[in-house]
């Protein structure tokens, strides 16, 4: 059994829980997956398995691309991406995977492409507090002193600092799996989900915290 | 699958649960039974008022609001129409009116903020 699945959020909606509350959901799509390569101990010096997730034309792909995964099947998947497999376990290349490995109530960790935010000040690239909006102040939403003069006579490393923002990989731990709808593909998590709907995620069994 | 089928799918099925849809038009008098948890225990809870707004569309997520004027203040609460929680809806008096939104209520008091009654006999007056 593998520990990740590769997705796509579809986005977000409510739904009625058994005891009556209105939860926001995410819904993802999650899987097919299709093992595209095995890494072994003794060839890559460790042990994952390389899946395939979402059917493409052959025609958009690159010759690299479609030899590599033509050595397991015939069908060409657009997104590839490298999990660790569950200790004791064992797939062939062209072994499927499905949302199945998922379970009502699991907590899973998800990670995916944030969505861009361009360039961005410090008020909302860090949380800075900024100056008042009113009452004669001139001073708004800029970063404000930055450091010392003459001695350090430099800013320091790290320095938060306007820039880009988002568009970058982010993970959120612990989300409930909700439900698991393992004919249409689905997984209902609670909660929301990093990146844009249409991105693609990974769905992993959590890191943190299970026993 | 594309968002809208796989939220289509979940928003059948959650009002398929939500057995019996209530029943009634914007302008009803009704009295909405909710059930509250408390902990272990569990009540029901009937709040009266005027429909004033429907929102939401026909999906799993439609709400409605309803107004009731209690110790002369204004006191409006959004219920979802599907929710297994909202045990059922009385409508007590069908009201008539030209608006698919009666925020117009909000500003009025006292006896400007009447709804009429549907029908030509009844008036307000006659049913209390």
């Amino acid at each position: 059994m593998v520990t990740a699945l590769l997705g796509k959020k579809l986005g977000m909606t409510r739904i009625f829980t058994e005891d009556g509350r209105w939860i926001p959901v995410t819904v993802l799509e999650a899987g097919p997956c299709t093992v595209t390569q095995v890494k072994t101990k003794e060839r890559d010096g460790y042990e994952a398995v390389q899946l395939g997730f979402e059917d493409a034309k052959k025609s958009r792909m690159t010759k690299a691309a479609l030899g590599h995964q033509s050595k397991v099947s015939d069908a060409a998947k657009r997104r590839l991406g490298e999990v660790a497999l569950a200790p004791g376990s064992e797939l062939k290349p062209g072994d499927e995977v499905r949302v199945d490995i998922f379970s009502v109530g699991e907590h899973v960790d998800i990670a995916g492409t944030t969505k861009g935010k361009g360039f961005a000040g410090v008020h909302k690239r860090h949380h800075f507090k900024g100056g008042p909006g009113t009452h004669g102040s001139n001073f708004h939403r800029a970063p404000g002193s930055i450091g010392q003069s003459a001695d350090p006579s430099k800013v320091v490393k790290g320095k938060r600092l306007p820039g880009h923002m988002g568009n970058e990989r982010n993970t959120t731990r612990n989300l409930e799996v909700v439900k698991v709808d393992a004919e249409k593909n689905l997984l209902v998590i609670l909660g929301a989900v990093p990146g844009a709907n249409g991105g693609y995620v990974e769905v992993k069994k959590r890191v943190k915290g299970s026993k | 699958m594309k968002f809208a089928k796989a939220v289509e799918a979940l928003s059948q099925e959650q009002k398929q649960a939500a057995e019996k849809v209530p029943q009634f038009r914007i302008g009803d008098t009704v009295r909405v039974h909710f059930r509250i948890v408390e902990g272990e225990k569990e009540r029901i809870q009937v709040f009266e008022g005027v429909i004033i707004s429907r929102s939401g569309g026909t999906g799993a997520n439609a709400r409605f609001t309803v107004r009731r004027v209690a110790f002369g203040e204004g006191v409006e609460r959004v219920f979802p129409l599907h929710s297994p929680r909202v045990e059922k809806v009385e409508v007590i008096r069908e009201g008539k009116v030209c608006r698919a939104k009666l925020y117009y209520l909000r500003e009025r008091a006292g006896k400007a903020a009447r709804v009429k009654a549907k029908g030509r006999s009844t008036t307000a007056k006659d049913e209390q």
